[in-house]
């Protein structure tokens, strides 16, 4: 390491003396610095030396730094990178064979098979089409639009209390801290059929087992929601808590009413956070599995029924039997996610304020 | 003094300070609008404000309580005799205390068998995160090399990828390793829960951010003072950054506690598996009248959420801050 002090001032002079000159040093006297200037060299320095007036010429940290690197690096490359390609080819294969390796070749016959639009061991295979699809985006555009707008509504209540601030923020916090699996057979029980939801509302509705494809859907949004706000509000609070209050006593002064000001003022200044939770969320809620198997205990409302699926909840169910279709299902689900969140961040460049 | 609005502007009228005598007047404007006056206004603000408060308290607390709700009725449930559980009068308090619900789903429930198996891979699991989340952060919040920012992103953008795309692989490498199906010891159901979630981009991301806020010039005196990256890395910037990596612990932890569809995926035998993996699989159907015994199940749950509140009530502060770090820009 060498201390080389002021780099960006010498650059300067030198460019100032040189004017034309070819092969020749100068030294100049600096009177600002007080110090005599040696040129020797013409050539403009690089920006990255110019690190807070020290050089750091180590560059013997390159080795070093891969060798920092070397365990993510290596865990990665088998359990991320290997895996991700290895799941796009391996659906583009014909009876493929985990357990042997064994494959016939190259098909798009997979696509089509999730689809609905080919055979695949002589029968077509509807249950993506009929339930999977629809499931998925339906909780998706459901649960994330619900669930952010109210965590927004709570975190600006809890923002204008002043007493027990923080007991309140705790309360709202506990659903995150549970076992998914644990809390939705929790859920199951409050929809039995003669259960407390049922009572309190003096209605006979079966909610779970048996229940109607559209009527099983109320409890498996309410449980999604409720276990998916602590997060937005605890996100949704903190963004509150940086907002400069001149804003806020300027809408005073010309007494705006409060819808407006939530609207137009605090709205856009959690943008950020708002965005950033649309994404996590959409990922989240296009992959929602162990809330449908902690609520109905399989992929539908009844035994052999399958009005629950979703697409994450196929894969998982042929992940071993016909894996080349548990692929397919899984490259296009991240090709959804994929669109989902571009367009997200598309949309985001005009709305979001930084 | 000012007898109306009107007045002030009429005559100019000055209050001597220096003369003590007539200063005791009170003074007070009347609009002569709907006769109200400063204090009238004042009143009715205030009025209105404790009105709204209270409103405020009210729905905040209504929503509070909605909240923990599902938590109070599973301790209620998990306390209640089967028969008063489905019966058409639902009681918010058991009528009669059941503790033997806790005694019976202790002996029938493998509980500790599947608690001992969560608590050994959440230990590997979260030693080997923290410490390749350690040296990828630092590798990447100190030290230079080619690339390091592109690399960075490249790191970011996978978080972006579905984990379903990596478990069909995933299933297939482990089982050519030899840690699932037929054969496959303790050891290797472990093993195929464990190594598979050895790093986390999100925390090396998160220690990433911790690091950088550590001065520079500190790593330039230890420089100075002749000390390897290796022991500066351990003597100054884990211990500095000590409360993120308290939070990592605690969220992979629970990260652990929570998982379910890895290790119901790989952990193919009753006594390998984890503690929501169990808490699903565990019948709780009584054999005569074919029932689910709802008093045991939620006893099974309280027993599996109580550990996660005291890790909450012990470590809130650490939980809440990893948590809330994400949506914190920068």
């Amino acid at each position: 390491m060498s201390m080389n002090v002021n780099l960006e001032s010498r650059q300067n002079l030198s460019e100032a003396s040189f004017d034309g000159k070819k092969d020749s040093f100068v030294s100049q006297y600096d009177d600002k610095e007080n110090v005599i200037v040696h040129f020797v060299s013409r050539k403009k320095l690089k920006e990255k030396f110019k690190v807070g007036g020290v050089l750091d010429n180590e560059q013997s940290n390159n080795w070093k730094a891969w060798l920092y690197l070397a365990p993510v690096l290596i865990l990665m490359a088998i359990f991320l990178i290997y895996p991700l390609i290895n799941t796009i080819v391996i659906s583009f294969l014909s009876n493929y064979n985990y357990v042997t390796g064994d494959f016939d070749g190259f098909t798009f016959d997979n696509f089509g098979a999730i689809l609905g639009l080919s055979e695949i061991n002589g029968a077509r295979d509807n249950r993506l089409i009929d339930y999977g699809f629809a499931n998925t985006f339906i909780l998706t555009f459901v649960t994330v639009p619900l669930a952010i707008i109210i965590a927004l509504l709570i975190a600006v209540l809890l923002n204008s209390i002043k007493w027990f601030q923080k007991v309140y923020q705790i309360v709202f916090f506990l659903p995150y801290v549970t076992n998914t699996i644990a809390i939705g057979m929790v859920f199951s029980v409050l929809f039995e059929d003669q259960g407390i939801i049922n009572y309190i509302f003096g209605t006979d509705i079966t909610w779970i087992y048996g229940a109607d494809r559209w009527t099983a859907m109320v409890p498996l949004c309410i449980y999604i929601i409720w276990s998916s706000l602590p997060f937005k509000i605890l996100i949704l609070l903190s963004g509150l808590q940086g907002i400069d209050k001149q804003y806020y006593q300027a809408a005073k002064i010309d007494s705006t009413p409060q819808w407006r000001v939530l609207l137009r003022i605090t709205v856009p200044a959690l943008s950020p956070q708002i965005l950033y939770l649309m994404v996590t969320s959409f990922i989240g809620a296009f992959k929602e599995y162990s809330s449908i198997v902690a609520l109905f205990n399989g992929p539908g409302t009844s035994t052999g029924s399958y009005n629950m699926y979703t697409i994450v909840y196929y894969i998982y169910d042929n992940l071993t039997l016909n894996t080349s279709l548990a692929a397919a299902a899984a490259v296009l689900l991240f090709l959804i996610i994929l669109v989902f969140t571009f367009i997200q961040l598309g949309l985001s460049k005009k709305r979001v304020h930084y | 003094m000012f007898a109306s609005s009107r007045s002030l502007d009429n005559r100019k009228q000055y209050i001597n300070f220096y003369e003590d005598k007539d200063i005791d007047v009170d003074v007070s404007i009347v609009i002569k609008e709907g006769n109200k006056s400063v204090e009238s206004i004042r009143k009715r603000e205030k009025v209105s404000s404790i009105f709204l408060t209270i409103i405020l308290y009210i729905v905040v607390t209504f929503l509070a309580l909605l909240m923990v709700f599902p938590f109070y009725w599973m301790i209620i449930t998990s306390l209640k005799n089967n028969s008063e559980i489905i019966s058409a009068n639902q009681t918010f308090f058991p009528t009669i205390v059941m503790w033997s619900n806790y005694v019976y789903v202790f002996n029938h429930f493998h509980f500790v068998n599947y608690m001992v198996n969560t608590i050994v891979v959440a230990v590997f699991s979260t030693l080997g995160t923290l410490i390749t989340t350690i040296f990828g952060a630092f590798a990447f919040a100190r030290l230079n090399f080619k690339g390091r920012e592109g690399l960075f992103m490249v790191f970011l953008m996978t978080m972006m990828i579905p984990g379903e795309m990596m478990v069909i692989s995933n299933y297939i490498t482990v089982a050519a390793f030899g840690w699932i199906g037929e054969g496959a010891t303790r050891m290797d159901a472990y093993l195929a829960m464990i190594v598979p979630f050895w790093v986390s981009v999100y925390y090396i991301y998160l220690l990433r951010q911790t690091f950088k806020q550590i001065p520079n010039e500190l790593y330039l005196a230890a420089k100075v003072d002749g000390k390897s990256d290796w022991s500066f890395l351990w003597k100054v910037m884990v211990p500095l950054a000590a409360p993120t990596l308290i939070s990592i612990t605690i969220l992979k932890f629970m990260g652990t506690w929570n998982s379910y569809v890895w290790p119901n995926l790989v952990a193919n035998e009753d006594e390998f598996r984890l503690i929501s993996n169990g808490l699903r699989g565990s019948s709780f159907v009584d054999a005569d009248s074919g029932r689910v015994e709802y008093g045991y199940q939620t006893a099974a749950t309280v027993l599996v959420t109580v550990p996660l509140f005291l890790l909450f009530v012990f470590f809130r502060k650490y939980i809440m801050r990893g948590v809330g770090r994400a949506g914190i820009k920068g």
